[in-house]
């Protein structure tokens, strides 16, 4: 069963999925999930391993595109636009909802090439002064500009694995999307560089709709807003991150808040 | 309350890896350790002396062949009565000019003056276009007495290494002592071509139309092999069709490379009658044979580039074709470019194919064009192999050692370009 809240806040929903499946040649691994994602808020996405959950995160810019046998059927959107008619632009929706992956990749670049070169290809800037700007507007944001300043032509992938997760961070906000996805953004760090990355998210969450998949319910407890439940391809139970944790209407959620599986 | 109450096979204080069967099998491990370290070793000794022996003879062999017996021949030009200055000695036809006032009769005038006359007949016949070629260089030589060393006769020079007829080995022993003969480095061996005469060849010709071959080879393999591996990798659907085009590139590299002569002479040839022996036509048939490799360690490097990056770029909103002309190319670019010099150095010492489209042919003049007629290197190695005169031995010595160096260079290219190339992610 899914069950939606309506809330105030999601009144004007930044993206709103309807009866989303997602099927991987015949095999069907997101079943009918609905769900509206709030502007300006975060969105956790938790469940056990192989749930769907972080399909179902690809499925909302489209780099499930990317395999071939990937096939989505229901509707997305966007502001009210379907993110999979074909008057949709997929690479302009990337430059809307922008990605954060569970490995930290920054491209063996520069680090100020890293963060220069969504606006590069997307014309964002016109001039080299408008793009020092914003690189260094976007690393600032990103909470890594302390750190590497005066080491911007250092290749990127020199940093460590919390600053290259920063730095990824960094570049998806630096095309300005209006959704970030993350994908695990901190499974492959450690505890300190586990905090600054919530503790970027929680900077970042009053400007973008942020969409975080996690495996620690203690991080979605502590980061989002908004929690979704995502069981064997199912959304189970979806709501304010307090009511999940504390009191969810559903069994399952419940066993899997406690520990009792997954 | 002895060690017999402890049953067999069990350490007294009751470790397992204490026990002597234990240990014994720990032995064979580390005995079987050090074999295989000493057969690993034997085997890079065998093939570190086959490489020494084999370039050590050429080396030694090639030596010679850099080397040709040349006279000793004083001119003096303050009464030859030569004119020229830089002017007139700057144009075309200046060899021409000389070869009119009469230079041929006093470089042969000179010679005998110094040789006598034996010595001055065995001096080669085309001595003189030495002279007029060093004149041109430094017209100064006309006011003064210069010497001269200039190439002997075959004769003479086999008279030098103690073969050939009696008269001409105590002929050439006779100059020899009197300083007037000996066997001097010949620079000239790097830009003259083909002769009749090892006294007179060289190798720039070959040279050239190897150079004007890869140039061909390259330019069509290498863009061809490329866009292959990168369509078949990032674009083409995986179904049967393309089962089949990978399985027959597979094949295609695997073909002799006779059979891709066979395959030039039939089609190129026909198609471009009037260029049998031309650098393009060899470079077409060699970029047929190259192409599969580039294809290959193509799709392979670009297989090995992580598709994190690809998801990366992607996720910024790069589109396919700015995904892999940004990060897919440049990342895939070392293995690329691996491949490629594999495939020419291949290519380079390829002589089968070429031999079936004529490029075996009696070149002496170097190519001037991509259409001309012109041998390659490993063809003039094989030619002058097959030359019954003692003097070509060493002439192929030293041609081997030539494109050898043309090896080493283009492979030296190729890791500094891997290097230049190579990132870390």
């Amino acid at each position: 069963m899914t069950v939606l809240h309506d809330m105030d806040d999601t009144a004007d929903p930044k993206m709103r999925a309807r009866d989303v499946s997602v099927y991987y040649g015949d095999k069907k691994a997101i079943d009918d999930v609905s769900i509206d994602i709030p502007t300006k808020f975060v969105t956790a996405f938790i469940g056990p391993s192989g749930c769907g959950k972080s399909t179902f995160l690809r499925t909302l810019n489209r780099m499930n595109d990317t395999i071939p046998s990937a096939r989505v059927e229901g509707d997305i959107e966007l502001d009210g636009e379907d993110i999979y008619s074909s008057g949709m632009d997929v690479v302009q929706l990337r430059a809307r909802v922008g990605m954060v992956f569970q490995k930290p990749n920054p491209f063996p670049k520069s680090i100020y090439d890293n963060i220069a070169y969504g606006p590069k290809i997307h014309g964002i800037a016109d001039s080299k002064g408008e793009l020092d700007e914003i690189v260094e507007k976007s690393l600032q944001r990103a909470g890594l500009w302390n750190e590497v300043k005066d080491r911007l032509s250092e290749s990127g992938t020199a940093l460590s694995g919390g600053q290259q997760q920063r730095l990824c961070i960094a570049r998806a906000i630096a095309v300005d999307p209006e959704v970030i996805l993350m994908d695990e953004p901190a499974s492959a760090l450690d505890p300190i560089a586990t905090a600054k990355i919530e503790e970027l998210i929680d900077e970042l969450a009053g400007r973008y709709a942020i969409v975080i998949v996690t495996h620690s319910m203690q991080q979605a407890a502590r980061v989002s807003q908004r929690t979704a439940f995502f069981h064997l391809g199912k959304m189970v139970e979806y709501g304010p991150t307090d009511q999940i944790f504390t009191n969810p209407l559903e069994e399952r959620t419940k066993d899997y808040i406690t520990g009792r599986y997954g | 309350m002895t060690d017999s109450a402890i049953p067999a096979g069990e350490a007294p204080d009751g470790q397992p890896t204490r026990t002597a069967a234990f240990e014994k099998r720990l032995k064979q491990r580390y005995a079987q350790e050090r074999r295989f370290k000493v057969f690993g070793l034997f085997a890079i000794l065998i093939s570190i002396t086959i490489l020494f022996v084999l370039l050590g003879n050429m080396t030694i062999n090639g030596i010679g062949g850099f080397q040709r017996a040349e006279l000793q021949v004083p001119i003096d030009f303050s009464e030859a009565g030569l004119a020229g200055d830089e002017a007139t000695l700057g144009q075309n036809n200046a060899v021409q000019m000389l070869e009119m006032q009469g230079l041929p009769q006093i470089v042969a005038f000179a010679a005998e003056q110094h040789l006598g006359a034996a010595g001055a007949s065995q001096l080669s016949e085309h001595a003189w276009r030495q002279v007029a070629d060093e004149v041109r260089n430094d017209p100064l030589i006309l006011q003064r007495t210069e010497t001269f060393w200039l190439p002997a006769s075959g004769d003479l020079a086999r008279g030098l290494d103690d073969e050939g007829s009696p008269q001409m080995q105590a002929l050439a022993a006779e100059l020899a002592n009197a300083g007037m003969l000996e066997k001097r480095f010949d620079w000239g061996f790097l830009t003259r071509s083909d002769a009749t005469d090892p006294q007179q060849v060289g190798v720039w010709g070959a040279l050239k139309g190897s150079i004007l071959t890869m140039i061909v080879t390259l330019a069509l393999a290498f863009p061809i092999g490329v866009l292959a591996a990168l369509y078949l990798e990032e674009y083409a659907p995986k179904n049967r069709w393309t089962d089949i085009i990978e399985v027959s590139i597979n094949n295609l590299a695997a073909v002799p490379s006779i059979i891709f002569g066979l395959l030039g002479l039939a089609v190129f040839l026909t198609i471009f009658p009037n260029m049998r022996s031309a650098p393009l036509i060899g470079g077409m048939t060699l970029a047929l044979m190259t192409m599969p490799v580039i294809v290959i360690s193509g799709r392979n490097a670009i297989k090995a580039v992580p598709p994190s990056i690809r998801d990366g770029a992607l996720a910024v909103g790069a589109s396919p074709v700015q995904v892999v002309f940004h990060h897919v190319l440049p990342l895939a670019l070392p293995g690329i470019l691996t491949g490629t010099i594999i495939g020419m150095a291949r290519a380079l010492g390829e002589t089968a194919p070429l031999l079936l489209i004529g490029m075996r042919a009696f070149v002496a003049t170097p190519p001037d064009g991509f259409t001309a007629p012109a041998t390659v290197l490993p063809v003039q190695i094989f030619l002058w192999s097959d030359e019954i005169d003692r003097g070509f031995i060493e002439r192929t010595s030293a041609a081997i050692i030539v494109l050898l160096l043309f090896l080493l260079v283009m492979n030296a290219l190729a890791i500094y370009l891997r290097n230049k190339f190579e990132k870390t992610w």
